[in-house]
């Protein structure tokens, strides 16, 4: 019986959970009590859920985040998004082909509407993340009344997704410590405030000319909120891209695929292929590595990575081939990924004929930038009620800058209720603008030449806003420039007559895992070098040899591991040891876990780029808006129309830019494209919700 | 300018506009439609629901729609474009004395004007529509040639049908100012240019009365809002178009159909009316309709709202429309007020004005026109809103 899940991992802890049974198309398998539809069928190999009603193509996980529906089943008779609701002892899956039957009801039932839960309160904030928190605390501390509300199951948003250190400033953002650590601090810290009201599984439907906001609270019942102010926190959307095989079950977003392993601890896949080299990507591409999933390359079509050097280089050591240059042109396969084929491109980003290259994998992550879910703000603007953005929601940037900026967001809000009468620090501003800024220059490696004593090897060669290094150096013998942690660390070989002893915490706690301990004090020709590590400390041994190589992933040589070990505080980073000749210790940065892959002898079949899908909910191709842009339609409203393209359930959340990005193509100025209105709803919601029916209570009643 | 540039220019590429241009496109006039929007169909049409019915309490709204829903339904057939037609009927449901007194009394005079309808007691109409709630249930009537289809495919349909048969379209052409020489129209001027025609025909929607007064006519058009939704697609389970007309606290009728995409769409009207151009979604109109129709049909409670919008309905006092030339200048051609009804009344009514511009009257146009003129008391009022 396949299962998929994890049972062990480096980071995340895996909570012994009882199991029971349920159906899919009347097989029995196992569920893990706590899981959604969607990651209990992973966890039993199935990935096809469903058949689209129009064309039954195969229809599996998209988002992974409740926004689509592609997920889309039937438990126990009612169409549900098998990512959020969650699985149930002996519930019934099965597949929707056609259009899903709506469920009878006796014609002559009555019912009791339950009026309409109306509140006001200062402060609406939709988004428990990282910017929704942080304001939520800033607001608390001013003791302004808030509901927070958020559509998961638990507080944190993505950060609860994030098994790596945090990057940015240990004093502002808790940098250097771990996202799922991070989420947990904010959400204590903001319990202990009872003015703070907190809503979880709770969408945001609409912001309303009326200037409610309605919610579906607990998933369960619609509330109508009027805030004197709301704060949208809503986070981000993955942009997605438009190839052949764009639509097949496998390919996905790179928030999708860290869901269902960070969260729900299974493993989705055994063999992944990457685009985009934005720190999303290649964070996924790490978390796979850590969830023993083989990581087969990563393309990215500018000539660098747009995300920061470190994790391209952990990448690039553990084994994992970055292809810089290079695109996407087709995910192969019957009903799901089998392969992907990428070319290199040239300097107008077109592939390069005779230069595609096929990989097997069985899924191909989507990884190419994000877009703010600003609807509510926008709608809020234009129906005069008083309204701020943050963090993601507002502008693209790193959680650490979320947070920060939620910070900010709070304390203005609390100016402008008239609670805090104070300004704003102008310093805050600044440290936010530090926090979002993206990486800058690069420089070249360079090593001390000192081949005597202990010292470390810094291999953080591009300014990112981090400081970790420095803070923990008990002789603070490591300086980040404290007005702008974007500058590069500093080493120093002595401070007031005290040099390096050694303690390693330095390489415990760097986030970008760039940095290395290089020890000549036993043995001057094999000096000892430490190198920090993040995966299952069982899976390398004393005595085991190893590829050691440098920043580059290239291997500099084979060598044996004399210690594993942790130290007091490590915080589940494992500290592998080993020695090599002098010449090279200070080069050595990383271990590779991951043999080398070579891509599969594979006729490259090319396919039309007018197959691509671009409405997903509706199947519309590419090549039939291509043919309306081609004709002189300017007005995304009339394609819709014709198309259909932006009617589906998702709302036009995935299309519109790949829409955008069609006229893009074929030439036409953004100042000509006509965009659609956006409407509410956000998600579609059962009618009896409106009514004041219990839907959940509904549903248990009929299942009596 | 010329005024031989254009034989007609419509003001307005909407329900009744685009119609209107492709039916005069084919009789050999050169036509040109102006809308301030950047597509057709984007102000009220993309608005309504795409009921299709002759099911009215006058001979003028039957008579036109009767030919409206002959256009739509054979469209297909004649013209290739899929509409997504669907013949369901419509279905005018009692719960109360009140209501079936006022659908027993227009019967005769449906009847008489070439309307197929029929009164279904109660057991019949439940046979008909089984997830109707049977409690106190009288009965209803049934039109079985009524239907509906997409306003957004069809207006897109009669505007590229209407451009191949000849016609111009400017959009994004906002009308400033009506040429009149010598109490004759002349022409349009837009914020784009001057265009000369010695017919205008104001088809503006909700705009109407201001397009009325660039000629110095005041017409009583003002329109109300309405909020509608669209749901998920599910597989059919009913056919006809359900209208509730009972009045309630805070809404009046209220009525829905499964769309031939399987969608439920549905909509309500306010009561009172809310009167103005706001078109902005409000957080009354859910919680509203939802009770409404899942008392009436309790299976609907389970079904997903996807989208909800808010649309203009260009009221008249009387609630019938007003069609005719204007008697102050001439050349000046009147289609507006629809009511709401804009829609199924398109076709028909761009039937007709087409006769009156051709100066080809039809034998039933002089009684339609009298119930529809814009010189009329205004003093009835329609029972089938």
């Amino acid at each position: 019986m396949t299962d998929n899940r994890l049972y062990k991992h480096p980071i995340l802890p895996v909570e012994d959970k009882p199991q029971f049974n349920f159906y899919f198309q009347d097989q029995e398998l196992k569920a893990r009590e706590g899981e959604t539809i969607a990651s209990a069928l992973f966890a039993n190999g199935i990935r096809i859920f469903s058949y689209h009603h129009k064309d039954g193509a195969p229809q599996g996980i998209f988002c992974a985040n409740g926004q689509c529906a592609q997920c889309l089943v039937l438990a126990d008779g009612f169409p549900v998004k098998s990512c959020m609701e969650l699985i149930k002892a002996g519930m019934k899956i099965e597949p929707i082909t056609g259009l899903p039957k709506l469920p009878e009801v006796n014609p002559e039932d009555s019912f009791s509407f339950e009026s309409i839960e109306e509140i006001e309160v200062s402060v609406l904030i939709i988004g428990g993340g990282p910017a929704g928190l942080s304001a939520a605390i800033e607001l608390a501390n001013h003791e302004v009344d808030c509901l927070l509300v958020d559509d998961k199951h638990r507080l944190g948003g993505k950060l609860v997704l994030q098994t790596h250190r945090f990057f940015g400033s240990v004093e502002a953002v808790y940098a250097g410590t771990r996202g799922i650590d991070i989420a947990t601090k904010l959400e204590n810290e903001l319990r202990k405030f009872p003015k703070v009201q907190i809503w979880l599984q709770s969408t945001a439907l609409a912001v309303f000319s009326d200037q409610r906001v309605g919610i579906l609270k607990g998933g369960q019942k619609y509330a109508l909120v009027k805030p004197k102010v709301l704060l949208v926190a809503s986070g981000a959307r993955e942009k997605s891209l438009v190839f052949p095989g764009n639509d097949l079950p496998g390919v996905y977003g790179a928030g999708a695929f860290q869901t269902l392993v960070n969260r729900d601890l299974v493993k989705p896949t055994e063999k992944l292929f990457i685009v985009g080299g934005g720190n999303v990507g290649l964070i996924a591409g790490y978390h796979a590595l850590q969830a023993g999933i083989k990581v087969v390359g990563l393309v990215e079509v500018m000539p660098e990575v747009g995300g920061y050097k470190v994790h391209k280089d952990k990448l690039a050591r553990l084994g994992v081939p970055i292809m810089t240059s290079h695109t996407v042109l087709s995910a192969n396969g019957q009903n799901s990924v089998e392969s992907v084929t990428i070319a290199r491109v040239d300097e107008h980003f077109q592939p390069v004929k005779g230069t595609e290259k096929t990989f097997a994998c069985d899924t191909v992550l989507i990884a190419v930038g994000l877009d703010p879910v600003n609807e509510f703000y926008l709608k809020a603007k234009e129906f005069g009620l008083l309204a701020y953005a943050a963090g993601d929601a507002e502008e693209i940037a790193e959680a650490s800058a979320a947070i920060f900026s939620g910070k900010i967001r709070g304390l203005e809000i609390a100016r402008d209720l008239g609670v805090y009468t104070g300004q704003v620090p102008a310093d805050w501003y600044e440290t936010s603008e530090i926090l979002k800024s993206r990486p800058g220059q690069t420089y070249p490696e360079y090593f001390l030449e000192k081949e005597k004593g202990v010292f470390p090897v810094i291999h953080c060669l591009q300014e990112i806003p981090c400081n970790p290094c420095s803070a923990v150096c008990p002789r603070k013998l490591i300086e980040v420039d404290p007005g702008d942690v974007r500058k590069l660390p500093v080493y120093f070989e002595e401070k007031d007559g005290k040099a390096c002893t050694g303690c390693e915490r330095c390489v415990v706690f760097c986030p970008g895992l760039a940095i290395t301990l290089v020890d000549f004090r036993k043995n001057s020709e094999f000096p000892q070098v430490t190198i920090p590590f993040e995966f299952p400390k069982e899976i390398i041994n004393p005595g085991d040899e190893v590829s050691v190589v440098d920043i580059e992933g290239q291997v500099l040589a084979r060598t044996k591991v004399t210690s594993v070990k942790s130290i007091k505080g490590n915080d589940r980073t494992v500290l592998i040891k080993v020695e090599v000749p002098a010449e090279i210790a200070k080069k050595v940065s990383g271990l590779r876990v991951q043999p080398e892959i070579s891509e599969i002898e594979e006729k490259y079949v090319e396919r039309m780029p007018d197959e691509a899908i671009i409405c997903r909910c509706e199947r519309v191709t590419a090549g039939e808006i291509r043919k309306l842009i081609k004709e002189g339609l300017r007005d995304i409203n009339e394609i819709k129309t014709i198309t259909r393209a932006g009617m589906g359930p998702c709302g036009a959340k995935t299309c519109t830019p790949l829409v955008h990005k069609l006229f893009r193509e074929e030439g036409v100025p953004e100042s000509q494209i006509v965009d659609q209105p956006k409407r509410p709803l956000f998600i579609e919601v059962p009618f009896g919700i409106f009514a004041g029916l219990d839907h959940r209570k509904e549903l248990e009643d009929e299942q009596k | 300018m010329s005024r031989n540039d254009y034989d007609v220019i419509i003001i307005g590429a909407g329900s009744v506009g685009t119609p209107t241009a492709l039916f005069l496109a084919q009789q050999g006039f050169k036509v040109l439609v102006l809308d301030r929007n950047p597509s057709p169909g984007q102000s009220s049409n993309k608005r309504a629901i795409g009921g299709l019915r002759a099911t009215h309490s006058d001979p003028a709204k039957i008579k036109l729609c009767l030919r409206s829903l002959k256009i739509f339904s054979t469209w297909q057939e004649t013209y290739g474009d899929d509409i997504e037609w669907y013949q369901g009927g419509y279905c005018f449901v009692a719960y109360r004395e009140e209501e079936e007194k006022t659908l027993r009394e227009v019967l005769p005079l449906q009847k008489r004007y070439g309307l197929k309808i029929d009164w279904l007691d109660s057991d019949e109409l439940r046979k008909l529509l089984p997830d109707l709630n049977p409690k106190g249930l009288l009965g209803g009537t049934l039109s079985p040639e009524d239907g509906h289809a997409s306003p957004l495919l069809a207006v897109e349909a009669f505007y590229r049908q209407a451009k191949r048969a000849g016609a111009e379209f400017k959009f994004s052409s906002k009308v400033e100012k009506l040429v009149i020489e010598n109490g004759k129209v002349a022409g349009v001027v837009t914020d784009k240019g001057t265009h000369g025609a010695g017919v205008v025909v104001n088809a503006a929607g909700a705009w109407a009365a201001d397009i009325a007064r660039l000629a110095g006519m005041e017409i009583p058009v003002k329109p109300d809002s309405h909020e509608a939704a669209v749901t998920e697609p599910v597989q059919r389970f009913f056919d006809p178009m359900i209208v509730d007309l009972r009045p309630v606290q805070g809404s009046a009728n209220y009525y829905f159909y499964q769309h031939a995409t399987g969608q439920v769409i549905f909509c309500i009207t306010p009561n009172p009316s809310i009167w103005g151009f706001d078109d902005r979604e409000t957080s009354d109109f859910l919680p509203m309709v939802s009770r409404r129709m899942i008392g009436l049909m309790p299976r609907l409670k389970n079904i997903r709202v996807r989208r909800t919008w808010r649309g203009l309905y260009p009221m008249t006092p009387d609630g019938f429309p007003i069609v005719g030339w204007s008697r102050e200048v001439e050349g000046f051609l009147l289609a507006v007020g629809m009511c709401g009804q804009g829609f199924m009344l398109g076709p028909g009514v761009a039937e007709l004005l087409t006769r009156l511009i051709s100066r080809n009257p039809g034998p039933d146009d002089e009684e339609i026109l009298s119930y529809l003129s814009p010189y009329r008391s205004f003093i009835s009022e329609e029972k089938l809103k």
